[in-house]
């Protein structure tokens, strides 16, 4: 299968090797992995910050990318809800009809998804010895609803330990600009979910967004906490062997 | 705050401002830093969550109940003026009389009208969801009017010289039992001196204290939760009993509600009657449910006056947002997940109530010119916790999105743009062309690795050091991806 790969601007600049991860999975797969060149970004910052023209632009553009692509696959379970859930407002906030059809006619996969519902693949030959947690991520489980997905991926890795993290289910504290804005609350809860993190024992800490690790990530550094986050895609590309190691 | 007209709906667009208050950020750090409040949080909504998903999943049909929630909820305000008019008349039908405030200032000065004119100096209220809205208290203190609260939660504010709470559905439980113990000794009239602690010893204090109020009480102020249009009933739930001694009791009797709490039929009411304890205490019904229907001689109230506030409400309908978000019947229950009023608490979203709610009606109504009421729709994460237990089905996440827009349309009409307004158009700009994004992913990853030691970046200038502040960052590799495909062996190239 001919898979368009959308990585999202941020995994882009700063999280490369989730992009590569993705890659190197869905190869080990069988698939054909193409990325499309004049990816940028979904809009999804400025949607959900109020800049609705500038959202509306970035969205055209995104549905133009990838029109033509029977499948898109994205490591990005915020962006993938951004396409499926918002593309149709901001089409109706910025009045543009055309956006709404186009919208319509993408086919956006977040990562897991496409694995277990495209696919129909839960092992997809993983080999990961280590403690892992999960965190399922506010769009991945409340806009996507991706359930059990990831944890089935993640339960058929071997070697993987995965613990079950308290509280789960509630939000890090990102909100994207309302970590800046208010960064203070923001902190307060990105502080009870390290707690939670640090709580399971685990050394790894796994999600299918970039964005939220990146938050609950970066308060684990800055503490110095033991324990790394990595996307579910670099846990499933992983295989033991250093020749599909895909982490620079 | 006060009582004045510049607090109201029409206030933004008839240009005066609204009543001072502080931006949410700047309000969330007291709360964030009293210690004893964030106990207290965690443990009540944490307790209120665990209620409420008990009392839910009891019922196998949740899901058509909120489906026909949402759908009694908007019939009734998309025939509003309709089922006003029927209710106006079934309540003067049933012995009551009915008034209409077309603002707080209106409202309070009714109130206060009413009070005065049975010539008692004194009148005890419950249950006034809408007392910080109007003013009630400052006008009513003006007037010369002493005020007894009767509410557990008003009580304790009153005592403690605060501002009546923010929230209508929890109780006092924003003080811990020491707190209040030492409270009531300094400030409830007659508690004992050495008055214990436990809860028991606690309720039966201030129970003594309001049963004294209320037994000698001539006139009251009350809110309503529902008012039923067919048959002039108004229907008040609560869960201390006080509601219900004050809708009884006294002689005189004043209801204050929001036009939104019509409601066509009973069978409308049976349907929100399910919905409401189980979303807002986790109960299967309010320990006290009083409806009564305008007066009936010789057992209760012998004056009834209904006032009936619009404050913005019937402008807030013009638009699909409005409609949505006034759907809402206060059962707290979006505030009880919020993982934001979870560790704020009501008090920073303002006289209008807290929580995701809050944060839509306060700015729907008042308007998102102030910086304080804009930076209310921005007080969420969106993480979607509220839209999955409104028992209407209001779409909070995406009620705030679309708020966001309003504010960010009204700063752009503005002379001088905001530097956020430049920051994101200039993001929007190098996004939309492929050659600026690469040479800002290439000049960014360069400027971003100067600032980083050691794989991460420890403290960033600007707005980013809201970030830094708490969080590192990583260090963006050398390479973007795109710069890692375009090298790939196999795949060299673009595609």
């Amino acid at each position: 299968m001919r898979v368009a790969l959308f990585v999202a601007c941020f995994n882009d600049a700063l999280f490369p090797g989730t992009g590569r991860a993705v890659t190197a999975l869905l190869e080990r797969l069988g698939h054909e992995v193409v990325f499309p060149p004049d990816q940028t970004c979904c809009g999804q910052m400025h949607w959900t910050t109020g800049y609705r023209r500038e959202a509306a632009d970035l969205a055209r553009r995104f549905a133009r990318v990838f029109r033509d692509y029977d499948a898109v696959v994205t490591p990005a379970a915020s962006c993938a809800a951004t396409v499926r859930a918002s593309y149709a407002r901001i089409a109706r906030a910025d009045g543009d009809d055309d956006l709404a059809r186009a919208a319509e006619g993408l086919a956006v996969h977040e990562l897991s998804e496409f694995l277990v519902d495209v696919l129909g693949v839960t092992d997809v030959g993983a080999y990961f010895p280590h403690r892992v947690a999960y965190h399922p991520t506010c769009h991945s489980l409340r806009t996507l609803e991706l359930g059990d997905r990831p944890l089935r991926l993640l339960r058929a890795v071997k070697g993987l330990e995965l613990v079950d993290m308290p509280a789960a289910e509630e939000c890090c504290g990102f909100g994207g600009t309302f970590a800046m804005k208010n960064a203070d609350v923001s902190v307060a809860m990105v502080a009870d979910k390290v707690r939670h993190v640090r709580s399971t024992g685990a050394d790894v800490l796994c999600a299918a967004d970039n964005a939220c690790l990146a938050h609950i990530g970066g308060a684990l550094s800055r503490l110095r906490g033991g324990v790394r986050v990595m996307h579910l895609a670099e846990i499933l590309a992983a295989t033991g062997s250093p020749a599909a190691a895909v982490r620079a | 705050m006060s009582g004045d007209s510049s607090v109201g709906g029409r206030a933004s667009s008839s240009g005066a401002a609204p009543a001072p208050m502080p931006k949410f950020a700047v309000a969330a750090r007291g709360a964030l830093a009293d210690t004893a409040l964030r106990r207290d949080l965690r443990a009540v909504t944490g307790e209120l969550r665990r209620r409420r998903e008990a009392a839910v999943g009891e019922l196998g049909d949740w899901e058509e109940l909120r489906e026909a929630g949402r759908a009694i909820r908007d019939e009734t305000l998309l025939n509003l003026d309709a089922h006003l008019e029927r209710l106006e008349k079934s309540v003067t039908e049933a012995g009551g009389t009915v008034h209409w405030a077309a603002d707080a200032a209106e409202a309070a000065r009714l109130v206060t009208g009413l009070v005065t004119a049975t010539g008692h100096g004194e009148a005890v209220t419950a249950a006034v969801p809408a007392a910080r809205e109007i003013g009630l208290y400052e006008a009513l203190a003006e007037a010369g009017v002493t005020a007894h609260p009767t509410d557990l939660a008003e009580l304790v504010a009153r005592l403690d010289g605060g501002p009546a709470p923010a929230d209508p559905a929890p109780p006092a439980f924003h003080r811990d039992r020491a707190r209040l113990r030492e409270l009531f000794v300094r400030a409830l009239p007659d508690a004992p001196p050495d008055l214990p602690d436990d809860p028991a010893a606690l309720a039966a204090a201030a129970r003594a204290h309001l049963r004294r109020r209320l037994l000698s009480a001539r006139v009251a102020v009350c809110g309503a939760d529902f008012m039923v249009a067919d048959t002039g009933t108004l229907v008040l739930l609560e869960s201390e009993g006080n509601g219900r001694a004050a809708v009884t009791l006294p002689g005189t009797l004043i209801c204050v509600a929001g036009i939104d709490a019509v409601v066509p039929t009973w069978d409308d009411l049976e349907v929100l009657l399910q919905l409401l304890p189980r979303s807002a205490t986790g109960d299967r019904m309010s320990p006290c449910v009083s409806t009564w229907t305008g007066v009936t001689p010789g057992d209760g109230p012998s004056e009834l006056h209904l006032v009936l506030l619009d404050n913005g409400r019937s402008a807030a309908l013009a638009d699909e947002a409005g409609r949505a978000a006034l759907r809402c019947v206060r059962c707290s229950a979006c505030a009880h997940v919020c993982p934001v009023y979870e560790r704020t608490g009501g008090e920073p979203y303002g006289p209008r109530g807290g929580g995701p709610i809050g944060a839509v009606l306060t700015p729907l109504v008042e308007g998102v010119e102030d910086a304080a009421r804009a930076s209310l729709p921005y007080a969420s994460t969106l993480c979607g916790a509220c839209a999955d237990v409104c028992p209407v089905k209001i779409d909070i996440p995406d009620l705030l999105v679309r708020l966001r827009g309003r504010v960010v349309e009204s700063r752009r009409r503005r002379p001088v743009p905001t530097p956020e307004l430049l920051m994101m158009r200039s993001a929007a700009w190098t996004m939309a062309d492929r050659g600026r994004y690469e040479a800002a992913l290439r000049s960014g990853a360069r400027w971003a690795r100067l600032l980083s030691r050691g794989g991460r970046i420890r403290r960033l200038p600007g707005l980013l050091g809201k970030w830094t502040d708490a969080r590192d960052l990583p260090a963006p590799p050398v390479h973007s991806f795109r710069a890692w495909w375009r090298a790939r062996p196999r795949h060299g190239g673009d595609r």
